[in-house]
This record gives structure tokens, C-alpha cells and sequence, in this order.
């Protein structure tokens, strides 16, 4: 099942930077083999370095529509697969008073008093979608196992119904922020792939390519700079979410080279800790006098 | 290719990553669709569908660069290596330094400040693999590791000298501010990283085709991060595994608080249940009820910080450093012979170097001689905030419970246990090692809710995993006993 813009790494590379996503190799490749293996992906990296993104933006490229399921602690099936809709399911018990029951079991647990959830509806589908399931990690270990019925079999068993086979085969793509290692059963059956911080050049084109109007030169500076300020031991290293919102302060206050008074003054829009704040602005001003005193 | 891939497999086994054969299977059915001539598409094949946890990826890396380099993109590559009868003339140029051989160093030294200069990655590699060829001084069948040859090449070409160098040629136009001087620093700095990483890959290159795959493997694995010893960790070590920590805090505190919310169903809430059933026509389908109120876990966690302990003490207080942020009412304790709150020590946002250094300075934790004393230091706990000790409170204790043949006082252990809701101790050493000589842990394990050996990351974890599962107490005294005056 192989997509117009899906056929290669490179048509993956170039089709993401059309929707403005810029991937490297690895990422390129990692998405190139989900797609032709049908299997899912799962992201993992810090805060902010796009992964939620990666799957809008595939999504995009393959003009499927995305269906996302925020994940949170206290998941539950019915908030994931599906529910029945009990309210009509007893307003038709109400309604029809007079049929058998034997009748009205059969009617009432048809799809009609299904509620279907993201999970659901991603296979239930007649068009292919791109499935998100955000911050996987946020569920409880045994929310988890639910999951795998879907990503390894692309398929839900409703125990009234039956088994739900995917019409189309979804694309997969699961976040996570590593704040617990996920289950193995899990992780076997997904493409592992681990998104870090962007190297300095990708970092720039990122800004290019997000930030409207930024000259190539500041962003080259921005990109540098915020290389620079990830080598600091932080609580919260600025990722890229953070560097493009800095070039945007950047942008609004019509600063066209950043020197240590204006990067001293817009810290806090990279970091979001008062103490990382202090630590850079205290080195960056050591460094400035270090080199007049020489 | 399949029997590389198998052996690649195994290697990877070797140095501890799992593989299970569905993910072979999987790499082995990705690789049909991997372009084998693209080394960073079939690394990263290879990568997504084996590894699936990002700390595994280092050894990863090496495993695949001594795998495959062979396979590394060689332009000219036969050209680049010695012939033989330069040999002795490359030896007579280090001895001496003059003739060609100097002229040769010069214009390798040329090409390596111009590629670190446009940051060109191919004029890198390929002044990486001439001058691995020209001075590293590789002989076949030398058992010597890569690193003395990585030394070796380095140390001719004079890597500090160059970044010096190449600073002071770019910092010579006057309206180059401190910033960018700064910046400048350190993307050459990144650089010249880069170069090493060549010449590390360059001479792995030469050692498998020297030694063979299995055999340069072997001398490069490393124990993976969760398994390295705390007890021996080094600087860099440690620093990872800061970083690394702070999920395992978060579980422990989710662990702590699940405990709790699923001890007890809470009570029925008659109101919600009838405002409920007024949806349904009266008939309360869905009885509610009242969430009981999940209480903050209380954790008291005691460090060993002797002398014995050093490295591990490091590791625990930055444990005790992210866990900080993740419980409201945590209260760290340091102790040798004596003990002393060090909580303050690591309020929200302290640096943990501060902290670090403020907890060796500041915190009263020698008694008498600065010898482990567990005796006297858990008694003198008990004496000052024992009374805080509350049924939610969880003690831990980090330690080797060696205590230089003193008396255990093993009764204050008991006495907390009876107080706190539950008593863990984190033992460091290797469980063969507990008991023997001046080591006492079984007098305390007596009191304790559980004892662990934790000598790595991946035991910590275990232990934290093991949080949530309810277990009994392993003979646990239940005397009226009280302690004595500790003062």
C-alpha cells in the first residue's frame, strides 16, 4: 500500500519540507519503512522537538485525514475503542416495549449504539487516516495492552459484535516523552525512532522554514546560539519549539543581530526555569568580560 | 547479508540490548526495502527496527561502525593506505621530522584547518583516513587497543594547537563581538570532535579488517548505562545517568500514590448516584462513587555519604536531586556517624552542583570520627524526627551497611519500621558481598519491609516497579520496645 509521496526516503524528505517539516535522513527513512511495512512508528524524544508535527504533517503528505488520541493517565477503553450508547439503547428498550427480548438484544448491540473512539474509528475508516496516539507514556502500563490489538493486527474485538477489521490500513504514529519505559509488547511492534535536538543547520532551516521573515543570517545566529545553550547543564534544555518562539520575540522586536544585551534580555523565552535563566546570563556576561579584560 | 545480519544480532545480544526474533525477523524483512548502498538509510533501518530504547543506542553505534566498516564509503580508498615500502621512510620522518615526511604532515595539517575551517565533512574523512595511514603507525597483529593508536595520531597532528590556531585567524577581523568569538569556539570545538569520531571510525575500520568483526567487538563493548556500577561509576557516567533518572522519580511518585488510590473503593455517593439515575428514567445503572482522596506520599530518604560510599553517595543525592521535584513532601537526610537534614539543600530549582557542594560543607554529618556509624546515626534520626515518622510516611535507606564493627543498634530500626508505613533499604553492594566482614545487613534487613541490591540503573528501576506490587514484611519484629537516649 504504497502512497504517491511515500515511495522513497528522499520523495519522504522532500514531501514533508512541503508542509514545512524538515527531516532528516533518519526520520525520512523510519517513515519510508512504516509505510511500506505496515507497521507503527514510535516516537520518542524531549518536549517540543516535534513529534506531534511529524505525524500532522505526514498526514498532509498523504492527504489522509488524522485522527488523534490525546493520551492522558486514566485512559480507559471506552474513552480509547469504543462505548455503547446506552441512552439510546434504552430509549429503543422503551420505545419498543412490545418485541421480544431475544429481538431486541439483537437490535440494540448493533453498530448503530456504537459510540466509536479515535482507535475505533481509525479502523473503521473507509478512507485511510493517519492515526496519532500523543503521549503514550501518560497511561497506565495495563491502558497500554489495549492498544496492541490495533497496532499489530490493525483490528478491535467488541465482544457483542464481534471483531472490527481495519477497511484500510491505518498509518501509525505514537509519541512518547520517556517519562516510563513503555511495555515490550508495545514497543516490538513498532518502528522505534528517537528524535533529539536538530543539528545546527537543520535547527536554522527549521527557523527558515517556521518563521516567517527571519533573514538567513539571525537565524543562523539563532540556531548557534541555542546549540550553545544546550551544552549548559539545564533542568530544561530550550528545544525547538522554544528556539522558533525566540526567533519570533526576535523578529517582533526588530533586532537584526543578537549580541549578549538583547539574548540576555530574551532568555526567558528560551528557558522556563528561573535558575537556567540565571546560569546562562551569569556565563554570557562572564564571557563579554573575559574577553575586555584581555 | 542474512548471516551478517544474524551475527550483527548476536553481538547486539552480547552487549545486552534485547532483541527478540520478531524484531530480526523485522529488520531482516525492512532491509528488502532499504537502499544497502545508503549507509545512513540502512543504519537507521537497522536501528529503528532492533533498538528500541534510546539509552541502547550507543552501543548500538559502536556495534554497527565495527559491523559494517567495512562497508563505510571508501572514495580512493586504496590509494589512501601505506604502501609497504613507505614504511620505513614514515618511521624515519618521526624520528627526525624532516624530508618529505614533514612536508607530508604540512599539507595534511593544511587540509585539516581548511576542512574544520568550511566544516566540510568529506575533506574531514578524508584527512581522517590519510592521516590514520600516515601516523597512527598501525602493524598487523599488534595486539594494542584502538585507543593508542587514537593517541598516537592525535598527538602528531597536534589537535589543541590547531583549534588555537584557527581561533586566532578568525577572531582577527575587529568587529567579531565576545558572543562570537564564543560561538565560534565552540562549533570548532564540535568539529574537531567530528575529526576524532573519524579517526575512532577510521582505525575501527583497520582493526576489524586486521582482527576480524567478532574480535574488535569484543574489546569495544562496553556495559551498557543501566548496567553500569554505581559503586565505580565515572564523572561522565554519573552525569547520564542525572539525566536518565528523572522518568524513574516521576514513576516512583506515580507508584507511591497508586498504592494508595487503589488500596481502598471509595464510599458510595448516594447523592451523585441518584442525580445520575435521572438520565436512565430513575433506575440507577451506574452507582457513583466518592474518589477516595489520594494523600501525597510522605518519603523520607536516608543517604550513606561515607567515605566507602562516595560515587554511590553522589548517584543517591542525585536521586534525592530529582526526586525533589517530583514529591511535595520529601525530606533527605545525609549520614556517616552522625545525621543532618539536607531537604533545604535541594528546594525547587537548586543547581545540584550547589547543592552538592552545600550538602559536603554545610550539612553536620560527622559525629565522631567520620566512620559509618549506622548505629548511632539512624539512632540519632530517631531521636530528632522520629516523632515525624507517620503511618504515610515510606523510609528509604541508601547504604552498604558496613558499619566498622559498631554496635548496629539495630532496635532504632525496628522502632521506625513500627512507626513508618513501610522501610526500604538500597543495598550498593553485590548481595553475595552483605554479611561479610564488618557488614551487618541482615540485622537491619530483619526490619525492613524489603531489602534491594541495587549496584545499577536497571535495579533501581526494578525497585520502583516492585513499589506498586504489595508485599509483606519479612519478619518484622513487633516488640514494645523503645529506644534509648541517642545524644
Amino acid at each position: 500500500m504504497t502512497e504517491t509521496g511515500l515511495h522513497s526516503p528522499a520523495a519522504v524528505q522532500a514531501g514533508l519540507r512541503r508542509f514545512d517539516y524538515l527531516a532528516d535522513d533518519r526520520i525520512a527513512q523510519v517513515v519510508f519503512l512504516a509505510d511500506r511495512l505496515g507497521k507503527p512508528i514510535l516516537v520518542e524524544g524531549p518536549a517540543g522537538v516535534g513529534k506531534t508535527e511529524l505525524a500532522k504533517a505526514l498526514a498532509a503528505l498523504a492527504g489522509r485525514r488524522l485522527i488523534r488520541l490525546q493520551c492522558y493517565e486514566g485512559l480507559d477503553e471506552s474513552k480509547a475503542l469504543y462505548e455503547w450508547n446506552y441512552k439510546k439503547q434504552l430509549l429503543r428498550i422503551q420505545a419498543d416495549r412490545s418485541s421480544a427480548w431475544s429481538q431486541l438484544e439483537e437490535d440494540i448491540f448493533t453498530e448503530d449504539f456504537l459510540l466509536p473512539r479515535p482507535l475505533l474509528e481509525a479502523i473503521r475508516s473507509s478512507e485511510p487516516v493517519v492515526l496519532l496516539i500523543d503521549e503514550v507514556d501518560r497511561v497506565e502500563v495495563e491502558t497500554e495492552a489495549l492498544m496492541l490489538e490495533v497496532l499489530s493486527d490493525f483490528q478491535v474485538s467488541i465482544p457483542e459484535l464481534g471483531t472490527v477489521v481495519a477497511a484500510t490500513q491505518p498509518l501509525v504514529v505514537l509519541t512518547s516523552n520517556n517519562t516510563r519505559e513503555l511495555s515490550e509488547a508495545l514497543k516490538r511492534r513498532c518502528l522505534f525512532l528517537h528524535i533529539g535536538y536538530p543539528s545546527v543547520e537543520r535547527e536554522k532551516e527549521i527557523l527558515l522554514a517556521r518563521v516567517e521573515g527571519l533573514d538567513e543570517q539571525l537565524a543562523d545566529q539563532i540556531a548557534r546560539l541555542v546549540r550553545s545553550v544546550r551544552n549548559f547543564q539545564l533542568k530544561k534544555p530550550p528545544s525547538v519549539s522554544e528556539s522558533i518562539d525566540w526567533a519570533r520575540t526576535l523578529l517582533a522586536l526588530g533586532v537584526e543581530e543578537v549580541d549578549e544585551e538583547t539574548a540576555r534580555g530574551t532568555l526567558h523565552v528560551l528557558l522556563k526555569y528561573q535558575n537556567d535563566i540565571d546560569k546562562v546570563s551569569r556565563d554570557l556576561s562572564s564571557t563579554a568580560s573575559d574577553i575586555a579584560g584581555t | 547479508m542474512l548471516g551478517l545480519l544474524t551475527g550483527f544480532i548476536q553481538e547486539l545480544r552480547e552487549s545486552g540490548i534485547p532483541v527478540s526474533m520478531v524484531e530480526a525477523i523485522d529488520a531482516a524483512e525492512a532491509l528488502r526495502f532499504t537502499d544497502l548502498s545508503d549507509r545512513p538509510a540502512f543504519k537507521a533501518t537497522l536501528g529503528s527496527t532492533l533498538v528500541k530504547n534510546a539509552r541502547h543506542y550507543e552501543a548500538f553505534e559502536t556495534a554497527f561502525e565495527v559491523y559494517f566498516a567495512l562497508l563505510r564509503p571508501a572514495p580512493g580508498d586504496h590509494a589512501d593506505d601505506v604502501p609497504p615500502e613507505e614504511r620505513p621512510r614514515k618511521s624515519a620522518s618521526s624520528a627526525g621530522g624532516g624530508g618529505g615526511g614533514q612536508a607530508d604532515l604540512d599539507g595534511l595539517l593544511e587540509a585539516l584547518r581548511r576542512a574544520l575551517t568550511d566544516g566540510d565533512q568529506g575533506l574531514l574523512r578524508a584527512v581522517a583516513r590519510r592521516s590514520v595511514a600516515r601516523l597512527a603507525g598501525m602493524e598487523p597483529g599488534r595486539p594494542v587497543g584502538g585507543t593508542y593508536y587514537l593517541y598516537r595520531t592525535l598527538r602528531r597532528l597536534d589537535i589543541d594547537q590547531i583549534l588555537e590556531g584557527l581561533l586566532a585567524a578568525a577572531g582577527t577581523s575587529p568587529d567579531t563581538t565576545a558572543l562570537e568569538t564564543r560561538l565560534l569556539r565552540e562549533e570548532y570545538e564540535e568539529r574537531i570532535e567530528d575529526f576524532r569520531e573519524e579517526v575512532r571510525a577510521e582505525i575501527r575500520r583497520r582493526l576489524v579488517a586486521d582482527r576480524g568483526r567478532e574480535a574488535v567487538a569484543k574489546t569495544l563493548r562496553r556495559p551498557l548505562l543501566e548496567e553500569t556500577d554505581l559503586m565505580h561509576a565515572s564523572g561522565d557516567e554519573l552525569m547520564l545517568l542525572g539525566q536518565v533518572i528523572h522518568p524513574l522519580t516521576r514513576k516512583l511518585a506515580a507508584r507511591l500514590a497508586q498504592r494508595r488510590r487503589r488500596g481502598r473503593q471509595g464510599r458510595l455517593d448516594f447523592r451523585r448516584t441518584v442525580r445520575r439515575s435521572l438520565s436512565t428514567g430513575g433506575v440507577p445503572l451506574e452507582p457513583q462513587f466518592r474518589s477516595p482522596r489520594p494523600t501525597k506520599p510522605e518519603v523520607f530518604l536516608l543517604c550513606d555519604v561515607s567515605g566507602s560510599m562516595a560515587t554511590f553517595a553522589r548517584f543517591a543525592l542525585q536521586f534525592v536531586y530529582a526526586m525533589s521535584g517530583q514529591f511535595s513532601k520529601l525530606r533527605s537526610f545525609a549520614f556517616v556517624d552522625g545525621i543532618d537534614e539536607i531537604t533545604g539543600f535541594f528546594e525547587a530549582g537548586a543547581a545540584f552542583e550547589v547543592a552538592l557542594e552545600r550538602v559536603g560543607r554545610e550539612a553536620e554529618v560527622v559525629w565522631l570520627d567520620g566512620h559509618s556509624d549506622y548505629g548511632h546515626a539512624l539512632g540519632q534520626f530517631w531521636d530528632r524526627y522520629g516523632s515525624d515518622l507517620t503511618p504515610r510516611s515510606t523510609v528509604i535507606i541508601t547504604g552498604d551497611a558496613r558499619n566498622n564493627y559498631r554496635d548496629a543498634g539495630d532496635d532504632v530500626m525496628a522502632a521506625m519500621a513500627e512507626a513508618a508505613r513501610a522501610v526500604y533499604w538500597l543495598n550498593p553492594e553485590p548481595r553475595a558481598y552483605w554479611d561479610t566482614g564488618d557488614s551487618v545487613m541482615s540485622a537491619f534487613a530483619r526490619h525492613c519491609d524489603d531489602v534491594f541490591e541495587v549496584r545499577n540503573l536497571r535495579q533501581l528501576e526494578s525497585f520502583v516497579e516492585g513499589l506498586a506490587l504489595p508485599r509483606r514484611r519479612i519478619g518484622r519484629l513487633r516488640t514494645e520496645w523503645k529506644p534509648a537516649e541517642y545524644t
